[in-house]
């Protein structure tokens, strides 16, 4: 007997808002204040009138540019693993919500707490935090580098993701992989990504359990990609090939992301 | 003189324009970026990022990035294929630097021939190329860490590249002051780099 929670009442919303790419008061302000650059778009050959198109010529350069790092990534090349000495401490904590506060993160119940697995795998039973840590882990110790610039060195203890994708039966030739988070948070991954063997599902964090302000219990680090590609508190992995984007994908953010 | 040979051909005219384009939306969008964790103790002011804002700021310069990688290929290209960096740039004695400044300081800046540069000229604008240069591959360093770690290594870390791209574009901005200064000086040089002569 296979209890289904119902995670996310709104994340229907967040998918659709996701699907939109750029709701509407934001693509205006950012039209408002794009308008002075319209000078460049000539150079792009770009039949540019009003701002709208400027905008519809960003967003074609940033599927462009998804398309170069799908190219560019090398699936066997290993992000540069640092040692204990090196680590960040206290390690920055950075969220989605407004204020950036750990005081808004949620409070999870190990106990209650349940991992979906959705979409084109064999397996959609659910796992508790006792079953996905009886999985074998690794630890690595790299650099979190954050879209607005700064970087940190973490310590991350988890499972191989592509062990975890084996052990469920994902159909690997999917495209993309898509998390769910219990603070409402959604983005999304290329399968050649996902299956780079130092993408995890971290458990733990520098030696401990993954803390609150963290993830917990469970977090994507996946050191290939900018910090936003890495979701807290993952309630649901989906895997599939319709493109779900992401929250931050929705207001402009570069999809792939890699680094 | 309708027939002379132009000083400046029309690639050198082009790529100069597209360039100096380029290298503003740069600058705008990259300081826009800036402002998310300032390298600087301060933000700079919106009005120097054309009011970009972060996201703004960010798809911009992963757009013009491209233009201003692909015209400085060709611009360096063409001066280096057609020999005209080698005739205009060089030789370049310390000298001449110091005499051109000397010249300057006295009032007496002169710009009669516009097909052949003074020491500073020369300098300034080997020395803008190379700092083109650099705010390329340290750019980079740090958009891909880990797909191109060398690019990042050379730099010594991530940290560091982030600096020297903040450096290239100090760099950059610095000679666009002072350049954008001098042809207001001599309009004659605007006409030239527009029209060819």
């Amino acid at each position: 007997m296979s209890i289904r929670k119902i995670p996310h009442p709104d994340s229907g919303l967040i998918l659709r808002d996701a699907a939109r790419r750029v709701d509407l008061s934001s693509r205006r302000s950012f039209l408002r204040h794009a308008l002075g650059l319209g000078a460049l778009t000539m150079l792009t050959g770009c039949d540019v009138v009003d701002g709208q198109s400027a905008e519809q010529m960003l967003s074609k350069v940033s599927d462009f540019n998804d398309r170069v790092q799908a190219w560019l990534l090398n699936p066997q090349r290993l992000a540069p693993e640092y040692p204990e000495s090196m680590i960040t401490r206290p390690f920055p904590f950075n969220s989605f919500y407004t204020p950036n506060s750990a005081d808004k993160a949620p409070r999870i119940d190990p106990a209650d707490w349940l991992l979906n697995v959705t979409g084109k795998v064999e397996n959609t039973q659910d796992w508790t935090l006792e079953r996905l840590s009886s999985l074998p882990q690794f630890t690595q110790i790299t650099r979190h580098v954050c879209i607005e610039g700064w970087s940190a060195i973490g310590k991350f203890t988890g499972i191989r993701f592509s062990d975890f994708l084996r052990a469920v039966g994902a159909d690997l030739n999917a495209k993309y992989v898509t998390f769910r988070c219990d603070d409402h948070y959604v983005t999304s991954i290329d399968m050649a990504s996902a299956l780079h063997p130092q993408t995890q599902l971290t458990l733990g964090f520098d030696g401990g359990v993954l803390p609150r302000e963290h993830g917990f219990p469970l977090k994507l680090r996946i050191p290939t990609k900018l910090g936003f590609k890495n979701p807290k508190h993952i309630g649901e992995i989906e895997i599939g090939d319709e493109f779900t984007g992401g929250f931050w994908e929705t207001y402009g953010y570069n999809w792939f992301s890699g680094l | 003189m309708a027939h002379s040979k132009p000083v400046h051909p029309a690639i050198v005219r082009l790529t100069h324009w597209v360039n100096a384009a380029a290298i503003m939306v740069m600058i705008a969008s990259g300081l826009a970026i800036h402002n998310a964790h300032p390298t600087l103790p301060f933000a700079v002011p919106p009005a120097m990022t054309f009011g970009l804002g972060f996201i703004g700021g960010l798809r911009w310069h992963f757009a013009a990035m491209w233009v201003l990688a692909a015209n400085f290929i060709l611009m360096m290209l063409y001066g280096l294929a057609s020999g005209r960096f080698r005739r205009k740039f060089l030789p370049l004695a310390p000298a001449e630097v110091l005499q051109t400044l000397g010249d300057a300081l006295r009032g007496k800046l002169a710009h009669a021939d516009l097909s052949a540069y003074n020491g500073v000229q020369k300098l300034f604008y080997m020395g803008v190329l190379a700092a083109i240069a650099l705010a390329i591959l340290s750019g980079l360093a740090i958009w891909k860490p880990v797909q191109l770690q060398i690019f990042t290594l050379a730099f010594g870390d991530f940290d560091r590249a982030r600096l020297v791209h903040f450096c290239a574009m100090a760099a950059i901005f610095l000679f666009l002051l002072v350049h954008v200064a001098m042809a207001l000086l001599t309009p004659r040089t605007i006409a030239a780099m527009i029209r060819g002569r």
